[in-house]
């Protein structure tokens, strides 16, 4: 059974499975004030789009519903494409230390011992591996959930605030991994009010699609 | 999948029975033990009585201990967002409360069936009596366990849910209670084959009603 999923999750390196968000005529709802309406939007393989306003605006209830976590109000929502959510709670065990906390992960992913390896490095998490998740700091965790969402392997990247807490080294290693992942035909999605520089990134001012009573 | 079912029994067991807050799997059975001791103390050393008693007591000791370790069966993973993780890898929320039934009863069903051994002795049950409470709690743990489970991502993310849960859990326990305690009475198989049956109704219902708590606090 493991060696099918293996050789599956190897098929889908070698010819990209279809990676697409369709979005039409969304609307999102948060207890009962009505956040944003008729919100439509389309990307394809390789489409990176920054969700930009102010807070409480609903970006991340937009992530949450693309990723199928939260329902939507009205409208739909399709996605192509296995989807990973990078949001401001890392999902490791506080307890453990990074290594074991990260390799919990790995283990559901069948991530690769090598890939694991090189993508520890690459984000300078090595020297913390044995370090308990609780006495890492802010950007340390935010580094060890893009490992954990590099290890994912997902085509649909959803990055809610992916920046917070990260120093400036650290954001323009985001910043290229995340380039590299929609150069690699990934989709990138993510909400945030910092910059986040992108190649050829769309910005959707979600402040546009609110209702008009409430934006006043 | 089974290499995913193992990877998250493993972390579950790591969780509640070795390195969990709050002394993992070893608190439960103190406080066992406690109970077991304080009996004779309240009651007087009167040996036929708490002989008599004695396996109610036992029954209800291992009640109470297995509603101490509920506030962190479920809550922590939703606070961690370990419960979305999952659901994009397409793992369910009923899997993994299945899984967590089984991890739960492991750290505190066969470790209180051992101490169940040194609290007959101080009760004074005799050999009899304590073969029909092991075999009682063997059939009526997994089933506390289920309901435990279930409890807990009910209560989740409730202001003083720790409380509510054993507060929720104690009357829906009443049914394994009330057999598997019964069964000490006529000491027959049919009340230890009722305990089993009232074990399994839990553990049938465990998985979905605690995934569909659980996907409810989502939100």
């Amino acid at each position: 059974m493991s060696g099918f999923l293996l050789s599956l999750g190897t098929m889908q390196e070698a010819a990209p499975s279809p990676t697409s968000i369709a979005v039409t005529d969304l609307a999102c709802r948060r207890g009962d004030r009505v956040l944003f309406s008729r919100l439509s939007l389309n990307l394809k393989a390789g489409d990176a789009l920054q969700v930009a306003g102010h807070n409480g605006i609903g970006k991340s209830s937009l992530l949450r519903i693309i990723a199928g976590l939260a329902p939507a109000f009205a409208g739909s929502v399709s996605v192509e494409g296995t989807v990973g959510l990078l949001d401001e709670r890392p999902a490791l065990d506080p307890a453990l230390p990074l290594g074991r906390a990260l390799a919990f992960w790995g283990a559901l992913d069948l991530l690769e011992e090598s890939k694991a390896t090189g993508d520890l490095a690459r984000l300078g998490l090595v020297s913390l591996l044995d370090v308990p998740v609780r006495y890492l700091s802010t950007g340390q965790k935010k580094r060890a959930a893009l490992a954990r969402l590099l290890g994912q392997k997902a085509r649909v990247w959803l990055l809610d605030e992916p920046l917070n807490g990260l120093d400036g080294h650290a954001v323009e290693l985001a910043e290229t991994i995340t380039a590299q992942h929609c150069a690699a035909g990934g989709i990138a999605v993510i909400a945030s009010h910092q910059t986040f520089r992108l190649p050829a990134m769309r910005i959707l001012p979600l402040s546009d699609f609110a209702l008009q009573e409430q934006a006043a | 999948m089974n290499g995913r079912i193992a990877a998250l029994l493993r972390r579950d067991l790591s969780r509640l029975l070795l390195r969990g807050r709050g002394g993992g799997a070893m608190l439960p059975v103190l406080f066992f033990l406690s109970v077991a001791m304080l009996y004779p103390f309240a009651v007087g050393p009167d040996a036929p009585l708490l002989a008599r008693t004695g396996g109610g007591v036992i029954w209800v000791a291992a009640l109470l201990a297995a509603i101490l370790p509920l506030d962190r069966l479920v809550e922590p993973d939703i606070e961690l967002g370990m419960f979305d993780q999952w659901a994009l890898r397409g793992i369910s929320e009923e899997l993994v409360i299945a899984v967590r039934v089984i991890a739960h009863w492991l750290s505190f069903g066969p470790p209180l069936m051992l101490a169940a051994l040194p609290a007959a002795a101080l009760l004074g049950l005799d050999a009899k009596t304590l073969r029909v409470v092991e075999i009682g709690l063997l059939a009526g743990t997994p089933g506390l366990a289920a309901l435990g489970v279930t409890v807990a991502a009910l209560t989740a993310g409730l202001r003083g849910g720790a409380a509510l849960s054993g507060l929720l859990v104690i009357p829906m326990a009443v049914p394994v209670l009330i057999f598997g305690a019964g069964s000490l009475g006529t000491g027959g198989a049919s009340g230890l084959a009722l305990t089993a049956a009232a074990s399994l109704v839990l553990i049938a219902i465990a998985p979905f009603a605690g995934g569909a708590a659980v996907r409810a606090a989502r939100g």
